[in-house]
């Protein structure tokens, strides 16, 4: 089947596009890009002026629960929730009920996402057996299997000695390693920010240092070893100075920033409700010097990517005393308006280093499709509405979980519609568009 | 005083009563209202002298004193305050193996709601716990120790101690010694006494001092000659053996020598200076014995205005409030 | 605005009143004054001024605070507590003839507060009421035994005594308008 998105401005950083352009696709491939395209018997799609058109965003960080917890959240409920957030690719997380350190539950994982037929999946396995940070995992097989990278996140990997032979390994297969960067010991059983905050609500603070050591431990490994390190979930500023440092040196050293540490701060932890636990994560909203040091970091390109660390959490698991709550929120639907809102309307980026952070680099640093509308790439659409009024509604987010803080929020922009491999899988009414 | 205004049983005044439903912290209360709780605890504190040490004033009230952790001295305390109320009390003390076995605080509270308590107070080794129950309860909630976070009742009791004896709490030099970073009692007393005008100093070994603790309008010192020169009040708070094997400091022998209070750090502070401590002491350890016993401690004391306090607490609340507290 | 009683009524009503005291109790042994917070009490103090001038002794008072005692208190669901202040009796209550000093006798029930205050102190011999403006309008079986003046109120009518000792200056005044 053929369909013309006609109209829209197209960007497409890979090719140099930004403007009103047409878009032609075949079947599951993108056949043509340029101005005026003849509809030569596609289904033609009108896009309005005041929508973009991008190559489809890609969340790097996700953990879809499924093998194990459903009750939180299922490949299924997951894709859905991607899909609506804008998202035709998700990597999910290993650190499932069993881990994912084998073939078995990689295929598995993949065999849910062919069911759901939403987003695409691409899973991220384990570095360790169960993640317990002593043996390997079996790297090539999960490589083969269908891993794009590995990681043990959750927590960091247990030692350097077993992240540089992880390094090595995994290096031979150009995968990366993503790492949950922490120091445990400082870390102690810390369950916010160490900072003003925690210390008038009487909470275990972390502090920034404590992500930090495990950001610079990562990157003299990555240039020991040569191999590529991506710093998940930053959020600390000395994390961000190390990252810095390690690009000018020249080591493949990547990162990335979820909207929820470049939007709030730890004072989220004191109001509108005190000690609410869709206001705990790990690593936790810190201080505003370093919200706003994430914030230079999107502007100035020393972070790659945006990705939502999307954990979902059982309404009755959050609804305890702050300290006994899991760590963790949902982001996946909320990422698109928080990052137009904050970030672009804001003035800090324009559109095409949004469409760098959200499809280009991630699909780069993971290998995988996407981050261009190339022809004859698979035809994964995001269409975004950046001046659409959006109210966030946690009851009617599709994810299983509704652990957000971002509920009953207004922001500008949203998200318009989700093709993947040219078959719209989202559409959303408020934004009028006729797929 | 304005003129009188004629209520229903003659000419009494109605005055401000405290602006919320619940007790949580000192943090979220005015100084007007903290004055308002230490006057009518002046009130209260006589009734204690009577024959007959009980008023009807919570008659046909019920309060929970629910507490999760372990502690006679606070439970006791209010329990004889609500009880000279005329109040129903009914004891819940939750083992901590039951905690951990089944209920959610959440449906503790709920089960507890079911029977209509009036109040409930609440002692919880969480931060936060009573802010959660008071979301989840209607009843109002009075916070005996939350975790690491407030202990409003003890920095009332604290305060009017030192009122009692100093007649204000303005321009008072008040020095708090001892672990900072684990004591609920310390950010009570910090905000309750800093709103008041008092010049806060806290000290203890930087390992257990809060960061940024200079935000809440404190001095903060490691030298304790510092801390206590010409002080007006001297609070210790407690050292817990665990914070050693957390590596705070390497042991209660070095503790004692370098911050413990002696007599002879107590001559650096003013001739009439007041020994004060929330108590389990750890005598040898925060405070020397002869401290404890001597003739500035009034440590005893107290325990004694912790009643009134208490009864001034459960008073202001039982009428509810005029406006629900702001979140 | 109209004055009912001013500075000299009111002295000269005082006057008359401890008198009266002095004769029905043949004398001021045994006892007591306990004036109702607030302004009773200021008007036990004159009272005990005028007693011992006229017989030379001294009669103890004692101040009450009947805040606690009220049978309005805590029956609204949403409203503020009256203040509480301190009662102040120091001396035994036991065996004593208590004369209860209130300002103003309305529905009466402000006495029968001070009654069970005073109860709760211990089991005095007996207790006299002793009133400045008695308006009637009673709600209760409650009758005084001195009474400085009789003033027919209207229920939307109130009464204000306003005593030196707190409103700087004698008088009795009787408004329109009740407040709440």
């Amino acid at each position: 089947m053929k369909r013309l998105l006609k109209g829209g401005r197209v960007i497409d950083p890979v090719n140099g596009i930004d403007g009103v352009h047409d878009i032609l696709i075949d079947g599951d491939r993108i056949a043509a890009v340029g101005r005026d395209l003849p509809a030569d018997g596609a289904s033609v799609i009108e896009i309005p002026g005041d929508l973009v058109v991008c190559p489809g965003f890609i969340d790097m960080h996700v953990h879809l629960r499924e093998p194990g917890q459903e009750h939180k959240e299922t490949v299924a409920s997951g894709t859905a929730s991607a899909v609506a957030g804008g998202f035709t690719a998700v990597a999910c997380m290993p650190n499932t009920a069993p881990v994912n350190d084998n073939a078995n539950v990689t295929a598995y994982i993949l065999s849910k996402a062919a069911e759901a037929n939403l987003a695409r999946v691409h899973p991220i396995g384990a570095v360790s057996r169960e993640s317990k940070g002593e043996l390997l995992a079996d790297i090539a097989e999960l490589k083969n299997a269908g891993c794009v990278a590995i990681t043990d996140d959750g927590h960091p990997v247990k030692t350097a000695m077993l992240m540089r032979r992880a390094m090595e390994y995994a290096g031979m297969f150009g995968m990366p390693l993503i790492e949950h960067c922490e120091d445990p010991s400082l870390k102690g059983d810390g369950v916010a920010h160490e900072g003003y905050m925690a210390a008038t609500l009487g909470l275990r603070g972390m502090p920034g240092a404590c992500e930090a050591l495990g950001v610079e431990r990562g990157i003299l490994l990555s240039e020991l070893t040569g191999s590529a390190f991506h710093v998940a979930h930053m959020s600390a500023r000395a994390s961000l100075r190390a990252v810095r440092k390690g690009k000018e040196a020249g080591v493949r050293v990547t990162c990335e920033v979820a909207p929820h540490h470049f939007t709030l701060t730890d004072e989220a932890l004191g109001s509108p409700i005190p000690y609410d636990t869709n206001t705990k994560m790990n690593p936790p909203l810190r201080e505003a010097a370093d919200r706003d040091a994430m914030l230079s970091g999107l502007a100035d390109g020393s972070v790659d990517v945006i990705a939502t660390d999307h954990a979902p959490h059982h309404y009755d698991e959050k609804k305890v005393e702050f300290d006994r709550a899991p760590f963790g929120i949902i982001g996946l639907e909320t990422a698109i308006p928080l990052s137009l809102d904050r970030l672009v309307h804001s003035g800090l980026i324009r559109l095409p280093r949004l469409v760098e952070l959200f499809s280009v680099n991630p699909s780069r640093i993971l290998g995988i499709a996407g981050g261009s509308l190339s022809i004859g790439a698979p035809a994964d659409v995001t269409i975004i509405a950046p001046d659409l009024r959006v109210r966030i509604d946690a009851s009617r987010l599709r994810s299983r979980s509704k652990n957000t803080p971002f509920d009953g929020w207004d922001l500008r922009g949203g998200v318009a519609a989700t093709l993947v491999g040219g078959r719209p899988v989202f559409v959303n009414p408020e934004a009028h568009l006729a797929l | 005083m304005s003129a009188p205004v004629i209520t229903k049983v003659d000419e009494i005044p109605a005055v401000t009563s405290l602006r919320r439903k619940d007790l949580l912290g000192i943090s979220d209360m005015a100084a007007d209202e903290i004055t308002l709780v230490l006057d009518t605890a002046e009130a209260m504190k006589e009734i204690g002298s009577r024959p007959i040490k009980k008023v009807p004033a919570l008659r046909g009230k019920t309060v929970v004193n629910l507490f999760f952790e372990p502690s006679t001295r606070t439970r006791t305390s209010f329990e004889i305050a609500e009880k000279r109320l005329s109040a129903d009390t009914l004891n819940i003390a939750i083992a901590s193996s039951s905690v951990v076995k089944g209920e959610t605080l959440a449906d503790t509270a709920l089960n507890l709601e079911a029977m209509q308590p009036d109040m409930i107070v609440l002692r919880h080794s969480s931060s936060g716990a009573c802010h959660l129950l008071s979301r989840i309860c209607r009843s109002a909630i009075i916070n005996a120790g939350d975790g690491m976070h407030e202990h409003p009742t003890q920095a009332l009791l604290d305060a009017f101690t030192i009122r009692e004896r100093k007649k204000r709490l303005e321009g008072l030099k008040v020095a708090i010694v001892g672990d900072l970073l684990h004591s609920r009692v310390l950010r009570s007393n910090i905000h309750l006494l800093t709103k008041m005008g008092a010049d806060v100093w806290v000290c203890g070994p930087p390992t257990l001092i809060p960061t940024d603790i200079r935000r809440f309008g404190v001095r903060a010192t490691s030298r304790v000659d510092e801390a206590v020169a010409d002080a007006d009040v001297i609070m210790l708070l407690r050292i817990q053996l665990e914070r050693m094997e957390g590596a705070f400091f390497p042991s209660l022998r070095e503790y004692f020598n370098v911050f413990g209070m002696t007599e002879a750090r107590l001559r650096l502070a003013k001739p009439d200076v007041m020994i004060m401590h929330p108590g389990p002491m750890n005598r040898g350890v925060e405070i020397a014995s002869e401290v404890a016993d001597g003739p500035y401690s009034v440590i005893l004391d107290q325990v004694a205005n912790g009643v009134a306090v208490r009864m001034a607490v459960l008073y202001l609340l039982a009428g509810g409030a005029e406006h629900e507290t702001a979140a | 605005m109209p004055v009912v009683m001013d500075a000299d009524r009111i002295a000269r009503t005082l006057t008359r009143i401890a008198h009266e005291i002095v004769e029905r109790n043949k004398g001021v042994d045994d006892l007591a004054l306990v004036g109702v917070r607030t302004r009773g009490v200021h008007l036990a103090r004159r009272l005990a001024r005028t007693l011992k001038e006229i017989t030379g002794d001294e009669v103890p008072t004692g101040a009450l605070d009947i805040t606690l005692y009220r049978d309005d208190l805590m029956r609204h669901a949403v409203g503020p507590q009256p203040l509480v202040r301190r009662t102040e009796i120091p001396f035994s209550i036991d065996d004593r003839k208590i004369l209860l000093v209130d300002d103003v006798l309305y529905t009466g029930r402000t006495t029968r507060a001070a009654l069970d205050a005073l109860i709760d102190f211990g089991r005095p011999r007996g207790i006299q009421l002793i009133v400045l403006v008695d308006r009637g309008h009673r709600e209760l079986p409650i009758k005084a035994d001195y009474v400085g003046k009789n003033l027919p109120t209207a229920p939307d009518q109130s009464v204000q005594v306003r005593l030196q000792e707190s409103d700087n200056r004698d008088e009795v005044v009787l408004e329109q308008g009740g407040a709440a």
